[in-house]
């Protein structure tokens, strides 16, 4: 780092912040100012002027450390990538306009500090993208994962019956996942009848109801009963106008309805204790 | 006339964006929720053949007045490979994906104006209105 820009930044912090800050609330569009507070706004302004400081005094180390803490909390404060890159622009321009004006840049060093501010500013923002990506990329897997684990799990829930209740959206992975789920735990239960609870799911078009049709036969052909439950109102009457047929398929519009056909199907009833 | 929103149809997920997108606006125009199923639904079937066959694509869903009575516009358009014979598709059972063959048909049965344009080689532009009883 150019001894001359440092010089500069330590004298000038204050004005810098200040004429920072009043340059960045301008900036700020209206989805930033409404998640943050003006106060919190100018305490994390000042942790960043702080944190390029620092860059400046210590080793690289230490910077790093400091930089993905405050990324993480930027990102997690719900602050835009594009602003924190606009900020750091901004300081650049700040500083160097400031430089200008006190004469300290002249015409003959000019390129010299320019690329000295490059050298710096360039490894500083690609740190705080790689940051922000790193972030991003975590949340994402991991929403993977979370989704992953409440894709299709199959609930034997009285001899010989199961229950596979699905929830949310179902694309062509999920889909591959219930019918290999539904097939391996009707045989591993030994399953007489298997009902399969739609209540949650949002959307039924063509393809999940394709791939419900798929599972219930390729289930019969394991020799158990499938029974579609949790059909809504407003579900029924989309199925109807797409012209989906479902007659193979026995359809109750809750589960406990489904629970209970089941318990005819294999000879049993619940019956209420006296006494 | 201006559109209002746009999605890109890229991957699996943009056909949940799309519904999402349609659902909404589909409820701020006071649609009840057998209709808000129904637009969703075709919205899901007409993304997802841009999914399936053009590879990519986009979904628009607009609010549109006419004559004193309001309703939603979907308008899906594709720069796939179009369709050879749009009469076949409009049948029930039709289909070249090993699907059920209900979309288009269906999409036309959800929704009250339904229009199809496509130029083989070019894509395809659907168009399809519900309206509020």
């Amino acid at each position: 780092m150019n001894q001359l820009i440092y010089d500069f930044i330590k004298q000038n912090q204050d004005n810098i912040l200040n004429e920072w800050t009043e340059k960045m609330k301008e900036k700020a569009d209206e989805r930033l100012v409404r998640v943050v507070s003006d106060q919190m706004f100018t305490r994390t302004s000042r942790e960043f002027i702080d944190m390029i400081i620092s860059n400046i005094e210590s080793d690289n180390e230490v910077f790093t450390g400091k930089l993905t803490d405050f990324a993480e909390k930027v990102v997690r404060l719900g602050w835009p990538l594009t602003f924190v890159n606009e900020g750091l622009r901004e300081f650049n321009l700040i500083v160097f306009q400031g430089m200008q004006a006190n004469g300290i840049v002249t015409s003959e060093n000019q390129m010299d500090i320019i690329y000295d501010f490059d050298k710096w500013s360039t490894p500083l923002s690609n740190e705080i993208v790689n940051i922000y990506a790193r972030t991003w990329e975590k949340t994402v897997s991991l929403q993977k994962i979370a989704l992953q684990e409440l894709s299709a799990p199959l609930i034997p829930v009285l001899e010989g019956i199961t229950v596979m209740p699905l929830v949310g959206t179902i694309d062509t992975q999920r889909a591959k996942q219930i019918m290999e789920n539904l097939l391996q735990g009707v045989v591993k239960h030994r399953s007489e009848v298997v009902l399969i609870d739609i209540t949650g799911v949002p959307v039924v078009d063509t393809m999940v109801a394709h791939h419900i049709i798929q599972a219930a036969e390729a289930v019969r052909l394991v020799g158990t009963k499938c029974m579609l439950c949790g059909i809504r109102p407003e579900i029924a009457q989309t199925i109807v106008n797409l012209g989906i047929n479902l007659n193979e398929i026995v359809t109750k519009n809750s589960l406990k309805k489904g629970i209970e056909a089941a318990l005819e199907i294999t000879s049993r009833k619940i019956v209420e204790m006296e006494g | 006339m201006e559109f209002q929103s746009c999605v890109k149809i890229i991957n699996e997920w943009d056909i949940v964006a799309a519904r999402q997108l349609g659902r909404n606006v589909a409820k701020e125009l006071g649609f009840g929720t057998v209709d808000q199923a129904r637009i969703t639904t075709a919205i899901s079937e007409l993304a997802r053949n841009i999914y399936l066959y053009a590879g990519q694509g986009n979904v628009y869903i607009d609010k549109v007045y006419d004559a004193g009575k309001s309703g939603l516009k979907i308008v899906a358009t594709d720069e796939g490979p179009g369709i050879q014979d749009i009469r076949k598709v409009m049948e029930d059972g039709y289909t070249t994906s090993g699907g059920l063959g209900a979309g288009l048909p269906g999409v036309k049965r959800l929704m009250d104006d339904f229009d199809i344009d496509s130029t083989p080689g070019k894509g395809t532009e659907i168009l399809a209105t519900k309206w509020i009883r």
